[in-house]
């Protein structure tokens, strides 16, 4: 059965792999055309660092929603990164192997649940809960950090777990038979030496929550401003496009490209972040 | 001479398949007790289960006593990692921890609560010296430890061992991945230890048990076949499997 001969295969797979490539540069290209010459029209500084966005009088200062997407995604951090981390360390310290190997599986489905669902059970749930015991609208920042921070636990989790498990056996074995107890071997030797992967499956799930968007716009409020408190109504870059694309003509469409911009920036940043964190792990061993 | 170590009737099992079938034999103090075998005979298993490593794993299970200075080392009252500090280990691997030359050596005592740094560089330069490796690394202990040769690394992992001050010291095959030159320095250093500490030394080569230690056993299949006076195990052994693995004709 030789239909395509060796040549041929080569060459589709190629086709295959090289279209994935053209993707990305293709929405790259698109996003950074439409939204640069915008940013630069209306100033870098006057879009980035002003709070006025009011489309209909031409107003296009994306600051609130910068600051909005630091904080939600900060507080989703101080959630999920600890819970990630000492969830990780558990598992791969303390509990047997035959719980692990049904915990894992689980928590990784949490990263299948759709972002809807998430946000769903936020309006419904988690927001009246804010809005009886800590007052405000409910829905808030707060209701967002805490929602995020859980959607971001499987990332965190899976790859915290995956880089203790590849430090050597023979390191926790050597620290212990040192009389080292458990929790000093973990912390001292351990921890140590997966920290570059722990780093970077933080740095992935910060990713996830800058670019988290149907989960945000369902719980986190929406309104245009600086929050002052956790309990304030936000509005978010990914929240902001979503929001406005359907009807946004002209400037305002533009303005919310310079927006995809902006996001899109931040998440290379990131990323090249958490690879580079990554390969550091790699060629520690 | 007293007795340090005895061990009754002691068996070992992995998920319920047997790896040593009922050991019974005694460690003197100060002696160095060569264990000599085949791979998969069980010397490992039989020197892990002395500082408790084996338990580690998951599916071990263990028959018969094993005591140290008379005090049952299974006994639930044991505090492990006490006993631990009390019986040191030299894996056949050499890893030294991620970190510093110097904070290798001082890893164990550190977690033991001694902070002053004057008795820390002390305790480095005399432990490496036992070890006979301070000559190599003492202008350059704040290099990691991974950046040794394998025999420089197998004498600070010995160095890390010393520091503790152990009472006994267990080597399971020490020498097995180095030269000639690096063998010759740990099996110095193992002579002039013997004085302080009780050792136990589980090794492929017999040459090196007949050259280090005071007495051999011979382990085969998860028996012990022979133990005695290394002179006698190796001129006038009493079983013939000790005849044929010592002379080669194993198998």
């Amino acid at each position: 059965m030789r239909i395509f001969g060796e040549n041929g295969v080569r060459r589709i797979l190629m086709l295959t792999a090289f279209s994935a490539i053209s993707a990305l540069l293709l929405i790259a290209l698109f996003i950074l055309n439409e939204g640069l010459p915008f940013i630069f029209r209306y100033g870098v500084s006057n879009f980035l660092f002003t709070s006025e966005w009011i489309p209909a009088k031409g107003l296009f200062g994306i600051f609130p929603m910068i600051m909005s997407s630091i904080w939600v995604t900060l507080g989703a951090m101080m959630i999920g990164a600890p819970l990630g981390v000492a969830g990780a360390i558990f598992l791969t310290e303390y509990a047997p192997p035959a719980v692990m190997k049904i915990i894992k599986p689980t928590i990784e489905l949490l990263a299948s649940i759709p972002s809807v669902v998430y946000g769903f059970i936020g309006v419904m749930v988690l927001a009246p809960i804010i809005r009886e015991y800590f007052g405000g609208p409910g829905l808030s920042l707060l209701a967002g950090c805490i929602i995020l921070g859980i959607m971001i636990l499987p990332t965190v989790i899976s790859i915290s777990i995956d880089s203790i498990l590849a430090v050597p056996r023979s390191y926790r074995e050597g620290s212990l038979a040192l009389g080292a107890t458990t929790w000093q071997t973990t912390h001292m030797v351990t921890l140590k030496a997966a920290r570059s992967g722990i780093v970077a499956s933080i740095v992935l799930g910060l990713g996830r929550a800058i670019g988290e968007t149907m989960a945000v716009i369902m719980v986190a409020g929406n309104s245009v401003n600086i929050p002052s408190s956790a309990l304030d109504s936000v509005r978010t870059l990914t929240a902001n496009i979503a929001l406005e694309m359907s009807y946004a003509t002209g400037m305002h469409r533009q303005a919310l490209f310079a927006t995809g911009v902006v996001l899109f920036i931040v998440i290379i940043i990131l990323n090249s972040i958490a690879s580079t964190a990554i390969r550091k792990r790699k060629t520690y061993k | 001479m007293a007795n340090k170590i005895e061990i009754e009737n002691f068996s070992v099992y992995w998920n319920a398949e047997r790896y040593l079938n009922s050991i019974s034999l005694e460690v003197k103090m100060n002696e160095i007790l060569g264990i000599i075998g085949p791979s998969g005979s069980g010397k490992t298993t039989f020197l892990r289960s002395i500082n408790r490593m084996n338990e580690l794993e998951t599916g071990f299970k263990h028959e018969g006593l094993l005591s140290m200075d008379g005090n049952d080392i299974y006994s639930p009252d044991t505090d492990v990692v006490l006993l631990r500090k009390k019986i040191g280990i030299v894996f056949a691997m050499p890893v030294p921890l991620p970190m510093s030359i110097y904070e290798n050596v001082v890893y164990g005592v550190r977690l033991s609560g001694i902070r002053n740094k004057q008795k820390l560089d002390e305790l480095v330069e005399r432990s490496l010296t036992e070890a006979y490796l301070w000559n190599e690394v003492k202008d350059r202990l704040n290099i990691s430890g991974l950046r040794l040769s394998g025999g420089q690394q197998q004498r600070l992992c010995l160095a890390r061992v010393l520091a503790m001050e152990p009472e006994v010291i267990l080597l399971d095959e020490p020498t097995s991945g180095l030269d000639p030159i690096s063998t010759a320095k740990i099996e110095d250093a193992l002579n002039e230890l013997k004085s302080k500490y009780t050792i136990i030394l589980v090794t492929n080569n017999t040459k090196q048990a007949a050259r280090v230690a005071d007495r051999t056993g011979f382990f085969l299949m998860g028996d012990l076949i022979e133990i005695g006076d290394t002179r006698k195990v190796f001129t006038s052994p009493v079983k013939k499997e000790t005849d044929d693995y010592i002379t080669g004709r194993f198998g």
